[in-house]
């Protein structure tokens, strides 16, 4: 029997993905042999690809048998790169699928970031329309959601997909595994159009700071060339403690984030619905966070079913000061959105202070004032931002009316 | 080779199918009837002198029925994939001997899987009806004799009443019967809802066979078939499996793209102003369809809005609605849940309908017609609108056309399609199977859009202004074939015609041909088919 790897799902239940299989052929010719659900539509095309990628991996040599379960393009080429890794761990080329265009544009520091929603690295389905729901941003995960000896795969699959998937405007952002491993991720994902890196279990502010070094010894080889964001996740009682160092470590970070799952845990604490148990936590985040100057950032609400439950956390982490949560599935997003709309009335008084703002930047005084109060920097940024909330909202409006008037 | 002549639509259909000289689609409202309708023979209450018409069995009721060699024996699909009594009635007649019949359904299912060892021995020469899942597979690889004949619901009732389709045998499987034939939908362990689409069988065939399983004294109540038109009764042991009949409880779709897809299309209702007090629509209750009507409920609710008619399939969600004062009627053709089934029993505003009354095309009228809005699925849609439900892009036959041609013909009709779905691009430049012409289709809603028909500029008028995301067909096709790594390659399809899809006239709309590609038929070996 000849040395051989698997990379890839299948089965009755298995969508959007393949399987394929690598085997060295032997003294004798090798074999392509594919099974598809699409063969009758792209069985030519996918023959084509699988011999293009099998030559750029300088693997025409091996054998492959692949079955398709509709999966994309760049999960057959991620794929194929997985399993000839496996067979072949000192093969290092890898096969980049061509960039498309729409993936292309770039985030803010500022940009708002009240709903992101998290997709397993492992599964591609999940990415093709997740961007439709309208996330602010997307989540590729390389941690919990991906079992160990899934990493590489996970890995190459993520880089294929944020050179070929549209999201729709929704920043990309790509969870790491925890350093050092976290460290290859980077390396690996940082020059395909990563906006953020999420950095999970930070405790201290050099783990954050090894992230930042190493993204900027990549812009200086070259291999980066936009912005690169980081967005470390508190998750124990070290982290917490340590958070304001955490939150200024370095320049790109743009966010701090809870992860109240593992918190709880250890500080042997149970999650509970009314979250008494990590009110502490969630302040320390939030002050630490804003003293820094970057965005606090809440966990994620596990029951999918409940919408109203949902809504009314989500309101509540609103109110505490932060500034988005995390999501768990699509359906989350409007209600989330819902919950952090700023209302009529905070939109009214919002437009009062910055125009107060504005007149005064115009005219040259230092003091800005409404109704005879006077108003500091801090409840102006405030006001800025509602603004720019309630500009998501009516922008959505615009465009779908431009759309409507040219059929 | 069979002649073919190319219709009204540019499609190759048969000039002759299983015998019968056919006239070719010639566009919508194209075609008019003349003559009349046909009658079944006339029977005297002296024929059943004690009013009693019990059969001892199912082979002493089909040897007493006359049953012979190449009859048509027909059925309803009221059980959908529960139904326990064809098996028997093949398996009967297969004892008796006879050969070449013709099973001519209301609809076949995954469940009637096991009609094709008759089909294999001769016992069944082909099946005219709806085609779901493996007897679809079957008819695809080119292994049924004769042509499969797809009706929809309104364009069978129409079939027989036209004479088409000449019944010998009318098999009703009734859930509770008296022994005088009354047959009620509503009481007994198979209980399913109204029995509409009986009802052609039980008005025109030369002999009526009631089969129950729960026998009750004279007066059956209520009998949605009345025993005037029945032969014979005979009582089994069990005709149907409850839990495959209805569901306890409708499942609502997860999935949050279908969802997307749903909400789209009930702003869309809401937005051009068509959800409007004493407006009327039609959604069934399949996944996308469920899911528009939840999120319609709630925009009815928020707007103090309500409607004068709500057309079925019922489920619990269309009785909620009912009972809470959002609609005046429900007009139901059958129940997909057991609320459906009370509610229908115990509510004079759930109302059973049956194809003559909502979808005949041959009658003085068209009830479809008076619907506002319509919301179906379907498995392909082109950029003329035209529609395709009941192949695959692989060619493969796996879905019937049920009532989904009939109510093309609502005030608005909107299909919920999926842009793609698993790498199959659902927007094409020519649906591979035509079932509906493209003028009656109004919206196409994907997830990446909601596409209006150039021809329906009232719609185009009333959406300008709104946040709804409206775009061309041409624009979410192009968008998904890129998704999908390109335009997919033309199909290969052998020569043989193993079907065709009827328009509601009566006139032939498209031809179905045979599956050549291997690897697409072994892959379909294992697959279960879903119902329509």
């Amino acid at each position: 029997m000849h040395a051989r790897a698997e990379a890839g799902a299948r089965g009755a239940g298995i969508r959007s993905d393949c399987w394929v299989q690598v085997e060295d052929a032997g003294p004798g010719q090798p074999k392509i042999e594919i099974h598809s659900r699409v063969a009758a539509l792209y069985g030519d095309s996918i023959r084509t690809l699988v011999h293009s990628t099998l030559h750029e991996l300088g693997a025409d040599d091996l054998s492959l048998t692949i079955e398709d379960s509709g999966a994309l393009p760049f999960t057959i080429m991620a794929r194929i790169e997985a399993a000839v890794h496996r067979l072949q761990p000192d093969n290092r080329r890898v096969v980049l699928p061509a960039v498309n265009p729409a993936s292309v544009y770039a985030s803010d520091r500022q940009r708002i970031r009240r709903s992101r929603l998290y997709l397993p690295g492992t599964t591609p389905k999940f990415f093709i329309n997740a961007g439709l729901h309208g996330p602010d941003a997307v989540i590729l995960d390389l941690e919990d959601s991906v079992p160990p000896a899934e990493k590489d795969a996970a890995r190459i699959l993520v880089r294929n997909a944020l050179r070929t998937v549209s999201f729709y405007g929704a920043e990309k952002v790509v969870r790491i595994n925890q350093l050092p491993r976290g460290l290859d991720d980077v390396r690996a994902l940082a020059p395909h159009g990563v906006h953020t890196f999420m950095i999970p279990k930070v405790e201290h502010a050099d783990e954050v700071l090894a992230v930042h070094r190493l993204v900027e010894d990549l812009r200086r080889s070259g291999q980066v060339t936009g912005d690169i964001y980081l967005l470390p996740i508190i998750e124990s009682a070290k982290g917490v403690i340590n958070s304001f160092a955490i939150a200024s470590a370095a320049a790109s970070i743009v966010g701090l984030a809870l992860g109240l799952e593992d918190y709880t845990t250890d500080i042997g604490a149970q999650r509970t619905a009314e979250g008494r148990e990590s009110e502490w936590a969630a302040g320390q985040i939030i002050v630490a966070a804003r003293a820094a100057g970057v965005q606090p950032l809440a966990s994620v609400y596990s029951d999918i079913g409940d919408e109203q439950g949902l809504y009314h956390w989500a309101r509540q982490q609103r109110l505490l000061g932060f500034d988005g949560i995390g999501c768990i599935h699509p359906r989350q997003i409007r209600v989330v959105h819902d919950a952090f709309a700023p209302s009529e009335k905070e939109i009214e008084q919002a437009r009062r202070i910055v125009s107060a703002y504005e007149e005064a930047m115009a005219s040259g005084r230092g003091v800005v004032a409404v109704e005879g109060k006077m108003i500091d920097p801090p409840v102006v940024a405030r006001a800025q931002r509602i603004m720019r909330l309630a500009m998501m909202t009516t922008e959505r409006h615009v465009g779908a009316t431009e759309a409507a008037e040219t059929p | 080779m069979i002649k073919q002549i190319e219709n009204a639509a540019g499609r190759l259909v048969p000039t002759t199918v299983n015998g019968r000289q056919t006239t070719p689609y010639q566009g919508v409202g194209g075609y008019l009837p003349h003559g009349h309708k046909v009658g079944p023979p006339l029977r005297s209450c002296a024929q059943y002198p004690d009013g009693s018409k019990l059969a001892p069995n199912l082979v002493a009721a089909l040897s007493r029925a006359g049953l012979r060699d190449g009859m048509v024996i027909s059925s309803h699909h009221h059980f959908r994939d529960g139904d326990l009594l064809m098996e028997q009635v093949f398996a009967a007649a297969a004892q008796l001997g006879v050969r070449d019949l013709v099973w001519f359904p209301s609809a076949a299912f995954p469940c009637h899987r096991s009609l094709i060892r008759y089909l294999e021995d001769g016992t069944i020469h082909h099946i005219e009806g709806s085609l779901n899942g493996p007897l679809g597979v079957y008819a695809s690889a080119g292994k049924m004799r004769g042509m499969a004949v797809l009706r929809s619901h309104g364009s069978r009732y129409r079939a027989v009443q036209d004479g088409d389709v000449h019944i010998d045998i009318a098999i009703i499987a009734a859930p509770a019967a008296d022994s005088f034939g009354n047959c009620s939908g509503v009481n007994g362990p198979s209980a399913c809802g109204p029995l509409g689409f009986a009802l052609a069988d039980a008005q025109y065939a030369d002999h009526v066979i009631a089969v129950t399983d729960n026998l009750v004294p004279f007066p059956c109540i209520p009998w949605h078939i009345n025993g005037n038109l029945v032969d014979q009764v005979v009582v089994v042991e069990r005709i149907g499996d409850p839990a495959r009949i209805v569901s306890g409880t409708t499942e609502l779709t997860r999935s949050p793209d279908r969802l997307l897809i749903a909400e789209y299309a009930a702003r869309f209702v809401r937005d051009v102003g068509i959800m409007r007090p004493g407006f009327s629509f039609q959604a069934g209750a399949g996944g996308t369809s469920l899911a528009f009507t939840l999120f319609l409920r709630d925009m009815m609710r928020e707007a103090g809005v309500k409607a004068r008619f709500i057309r079925g399939g019922s489920t619990k969600y269309l009785v909620e609605m009912l009972e809470s004062g959002l609609t005046d009627y429900v007009l139901d053709g059958q129940s997909f849940d057991l609320d459906g089934v009370r509610s229908l029993r115990d509510n004079p505003a759930h109302v059973a309908t049956n194809p003559f009354i909502t979808y005949n095309y041959h009658g003085k009228g068209n009830v479809a017609a008076l619907v506002d809005c319509v919301v179906l699925g379907a498995t392909e849609v082109d950029v003329d609108f035209n529609a395709n439900v009941v192949t695959h892009s692989d060619g493969l036959l796996l879905h019937g056309i049920g009532g989904w041609q009939d109510t093309l013909f609502a005030r608005c009709t909107i299909l919920t399609v999926p842009s793609f779905r698993d790498r199959v691009p659902i927007i094409r430049d020519r649906v591979t199977t035509l079932c509906g012409p493209g003028e009656l289709i109004a919206v196409v809603v994907t997830e990446r859009g909601i596409a209006i028909n150039p021809r329906r500029q009232d719609l185009l008028a009333a959406v300008r202004g709104s946040a709804l995301p409206i775009r061309s067909l041409h624009e979410i096709k192009a968008e998904a074939e890129a998704i999908c790594g390109g335009a997919p390659a033309p199909l290969q399809t052998g020569e043989e015609i193993i079907g065709v899809v009827t328009w509601v006239d009566g006139t032939i709309l498209d031809s179905v041909r045979q599956v050549v590609d291997e690897d697409v038929l072994a892959m379909a070996g294992g697959m279960q088919g879903e119902a329509a």
